[in-house]
């Protein structure tokens, strides 16, 4: 168990817009191990969530099978949640926001469950652009069969019974910008300062938004040698910019140098602030950030932060054109033709 | 020798895979369709889309027996590939349709039947200027003319037919008939027509259909709200979702703005596509997927997971020829064990039995209701035959008056009037919980779905009481399933036999002739048609009360026979197999040889099984 919460509730604690507190996104206590990088997700999800007043009976968490996948019992436990099978989450999450368009979809996934049983179901909802959020709590390892390497185990990198990982690594935030996610960004879960804006960021996104998520896992790869412990991970952090969401009708107060900071609008208005852009990179050129994310692999650099975003892109409903209203709300009315449409249909087959 | 008889042939063209033969092998089913005369084509194709043979088989029946028969009457041949197996397979007296351009090699002829040549190129080089590939569409309809004119078809009929088939480009339709009347006319000169084999009309079919199975399984989804289909393409299911696109198109577009009330996906695999089927009804919309066995396979894990989380699914299986790739264009009723069983662990699956494309078309809706009723996957287990091949039935029918059965959904008022959810108590004593659709209600309602063990109240347990008051709560709807499934078929007031027949889906047709064999052969019986799983009682009571029941079925295993011994507890002597396996439908001769070769005797002295 990962912390003991005090069931004390400061009856002042702070009320976002909608008049609840932050803990009013909570969920069950969580049963990760003490210090697993999860249970900051898990946090950063529900601090984000707090900030952008979002109604937790609009957001439908999704996960497959492991322990990333345990996850959306502990946060946001007044939101409908689907647990499902293994690597499966991003079909049960494609047929939800079929049903219901109208809804925020936070899916989360770890690396076992999408970069090897759920590789394809991920690649294909990357490119179907649907619009959800998805996070890759990414430990490099299967932590609830006990520490066997996945297929984001960097190559050489030692898991806890000793042995160097001889495969190469797949790096599914580059995967992602190659399938054309429009939205893609990379953030370490020790690090909330980053990881809560680029939340907020990707729940703005009209279409797939992508985070990979490095979280150490305490118990089974956070020796040394492993290239996913936190101190390999801290020493190794180059980020692509500074990140923050400002909502829409916020004036942007901040003043950087020239040159330094850019502003992107998102679908709901809302702005990204970056800043501190890290140089020959521009966070709206797809072909900038996958060379950005190739040099720092080259230089054994973990790149954190916004990678790309595109704002303008079509997401799955509007490109199969259905109604705007949610199709689980249509009635007999909508949906059945009746038998008039009936007899003349069977009329076609004498 | 002749052969004699009005109305009561089986022809069949041997053609070549993608040289258009198809439409004008479907005008000459309709033309008979149209002379009022019951009519059953059937499609013999091969897994290819050029080249390779293909045929067509028609059968007329004035009795209306609508199942296969053996024996070919006539052998339309447009195929060399084929030529000596087809001429092979003509019955004593039968015909042979060919076209004489070429002469055909002297050791294929056989004297026991009848040789008419067409010179259909050569009729085509003296007529039709156009391009030879033309030639190959316009000597298809020079050999329906000659048909025409041997089995004494109105030729206003086809004529009829042709304009219908090329109404969006009529510039083809003076050609095509011609092309049928230079049929027609070479064999009014050179043959004496009709033959002993002809046709007459008859008004016997007042205001039936001719449909395929899988065109009803589209349309009935439309008819019964489905909103989200997401497929994966496999032959023979595949044009259930193309029927379901096409008339969602025609049917489903909003009116001021063109935009979709429907979605179809097609997804990367069968495991995406059930999961998007299951993540849409879970969301509260009607979804569905239509596969067939290798599909079926793929689906498994997550047809457990619906069955466990209790949440509802529809999926269509259009069987074909398994195991594995099979036979992938011949038909079978081979997935009954894997989609009954489907899933690890205790889990036990609702099938659905249609057996003409009426019941394709009201079945398919009716699923969609005992998804929803009952919280759990709904199979409607056709097969290739009658996904993919023309049958004569009833006209579809729907009821305005009908609503949608959606189950037990608590709404957002329900949630504030009770007193506390719980996703898995059982409120009504039936097994069913009450579910609750994402975003229904700002505070209440919400909970956790999972494939993992849980209480009533949601919550994830490992604790073994919970978890087996769950499993039978499953039991408990399970028996409620049995109740609420479409009851089973008799063709009879009251038993009268030792001896039982069952069988199911597209064995019925076969069926319901060898009942009639059997009676003509003065040993009738008593019959039960299947219409779904799980039994119900009166399933049960029909084979307590026959000493010997068949069961007729085609896969090799008996698989309906097992799920029936299983479930109800039978004695496994009592049920004896029928069985045809071999990928094209079964006939009524076979059933009766079958009943004959494994009869034994019963204690009033009759023969019965073994």
């Amino acid at each position: 168990m990962s912390f003991i919460r005090p069931i004390f509730r400061h009856p002042e604690s702070p009320k976002n817009d909608l008049g609840y507190t932050r803990q009013y996104y909570e969920g069950v206590l969580s049963t990760l191990c003490a210090g697993c990088g999860h249970d900051s997700i898990s946090g950063a999800i529900i601090q984000a969530c707090f900030e952008m007043n979002i109604e937790p009976h609009r957001v439908a968490k999704l996960s497959g099978i492991g322990c990333s996948s345990k996850t959306p019992a502990y946060y946001l436990g007044n939101s409908h949640g689907f647990n499902s099978v293994h690597g499966r989450m991003p079909s049960v999450t494609t047929g939800a926001s079929l049903a219901n368009r109208k809804m925020l979809y936070l899916g989360v996934s770890g690396d076992g469950d999408t970069a090897s049983i759920g590789m394809g179901q991920f690649i294909h909802v990357v490119r179907r652009n649907l619009n959800m959020v998805y996070i890759v709590m990414n430990n490099g390892c299967y932590g609830l069969t006990k520490g066997q390497d996945s297929a984001t185990a960097d190559y050489g990198s030692v898991n806890k019974s000793g042995s160097a990982n001889m495969f190469q690594s797949i790096d599914l935030a580059g995967l992602a910008l190659e399938l054309g996610a429009t939205f893609v960004g990379r953030s370490f879960s020790g690090d909330k300062t980053q990881l809560v804006p680029m939340i907020k960021a990707a729940m703005a996104h009209n279409g797939f938004a992508f985070i990979d998520v490095v979280s150490p896992c305490v118990t089974f790869n956070n020796n040394a040698g492993s290239t996913k412990s936190y101190d390999y991970v801290r020493a190794h952090l180059e980020a692509t910019s500074a990140i923050d969401l400002v909502p829409e009708k916020t004036e942007i107060t901040t003043e950087y140098e020239a040159g330094t900071t850019k502003h992107i609008e998102m679908h709901d208005h809302s702005i990204i602030e970056l800043h501190k852009l890290a140089e020959g990179w521009d966070p709206t050129d797809r072909h900038s950030a996958v060379e950005r994310l190739q040099a720092s692999r080259i230089k054994g650099e973990i790149l954190t932060g916004l990678l790309y975003v595109d704002t303008e892109s079509k997401d799955l409903h509007e490109l199969i054109e259905t109604v705007p209203q949610p199709l689980n709300s249509l009635t007999k009315s909508d949906l059945c033709p009746g038998s008039g449409p009936l007899e003349k249909i069977n009329g076609e087959f004498r | 020798m002749q052969l004699t008889a009005i109305n009561d042939l089986v022809i069949r063209f041997a053609n070549v895979n993608g040289t258009g033969s198809a439409s004008a092998n479907n005008m000459f089913a309709k033309s008979i369709f149209r002379m009022g005369l019951p009519v059953t084509p059937k499609n013999i194709f091969p897994s290819n889309i050029q080249g390779l043979p293909t045929w067509y088989e028609v059968r007329v029946s004035e009795k209306g027996y609508l199942g296969r028969r053996a024996g070919i009457d006539i052998m339309v041949s447009v195929n060399p590939q084929s030529l000596k197996k087809d001429i092979d397979s003509v019955r004593p007296n039968g015909y042979f349709m060919y076209d004489n351009t070429r002469e055909l090699d002297k050791s294929m002829l056989r004297d026991d039947i009848h040789f008419i040549g067409v010179p259909m190129i050569e009729l085509c080089r003296q007529h039709f200027t156009t391009d030879p590939r033309s030639h190959q569409l316009l000597k298809n309809m020079i050999y329906v003319g000659a048909l025409v004119a041997l089995l004494d078809i109105e030729v206003q009929v086809v004529k009829d037919l042709i304009a219908d088939q090329f109404r969006k480009k009529e510039k083809l339709v003076p050609i095509n008939v011609k092309a049928l009347e230079l049929g027609i006319q070479y064999i009014h000169d050179h043959y004496q027509y009709p033959l002993g084999l002809r046709l007459e009309r008859r008004e016997l079919l007042g205001d039936s259909i001719l449909v395929d199975g899988n065109t009803a399984c589209g349309l009935g989804a439309i008819y019964a709200g489905a909103s989200v289909a997401a497929w994966y393409p496999i032959t023979p299911s595949t044009s259930v979702v193309n029927a379901f696109e096409k008339y969602a198109k025609r049917l489903r577009k909003d009116e001021a703005t063109g935009k979709n009330k429907y979605a179809v996906v097609q997804a990367e695999d069968e495991l995406a596509a059930i999961g998007m089927a299951i993540g849409a009804n879970w969301n509260g919309a009607r979804a569905f997927t239509a596969t067939s066995g290798p599909g079926l396979s793929l689906m498994s894990e997550f047809l457990g997971l619906a069955y466990f989380a209790e949440i509802p699914v529809v999926l269509i299986d259009v069987q074909r020829t398994g195991p594995s790739t099979g036979m992938p264009t011949r038909t079978q009723q081979s997935d009954l064990t894997s989609a009954f069983y489907a899933s690890h662990g205790d889990t036990k699956q609702v099938l659905l039995l249609p057996a003409t494309p009426t019941e394709c078309f009201s079945m398919t809706a009716d699923a969609f209701d005992l998804a929803e009723r009952l919280q759990t996957p709904v199979m409607v287990m056709t097969d290739l035959d009658l996904g993919m091949n023309d049958h004569l039935c009833a006209p579809f029918k729907w009821d305005d008056a009908r609503d949608y059965d959606r189950g037990k959904v608590y709404s957002a008022e329900d949630l504030e009037k009770i007193k506390e959810f719980g996703r898995y108590k059982d409120v009504d004593g039936d097994g069913i919980p009450y579910r609750t659709i994402p975003g229904t209600h700002p505070t209440k309602g919400s909970y956790f779905t999972r494939g993992t063990s849980r209480d009533e109240m949601a919550r994830y347990t490992e604790e073994s009481e919970p978890y087996v008051r769950n499993m039978e709560r499953l039991l408990k709807k399970w028996n409620t399933a049995s109740n609420l499934v479409p009851a089973p078929e008799f063709y009879q007031k009251t038993n009268s036999s030792q001896h039982g027949l069952i069988f199911f889906g597209t064995s019925t047709y076969a069926a319901l002739e060898a009942l009639d064999l059997l009676k003509e052969a003065g040993a009738p019986m008593d019959a039960m048609r299947l219409r779904a799983a799980p039994f119900a009682q009166e399933v049960h009571d029909f084979i307590e009360s026959h000493e010997v029941v068949y069961v007729v079925e085609q896969n090799r295993d008996a698989q309906m026979r097992s799920i029936l011994i299983n479930e109800l507890e039978i004695d496994p002597f009592k049920l004896v197999p029928v069985l045809n396996f071999d990928g094209m439908p079964i006939t009524a001769d076979h059933i009766v040889k079958q009943i004959e070769r494994k009869q034994k005797p019963v204690s009033n002295g009759m023969a019965a099984s073994y």
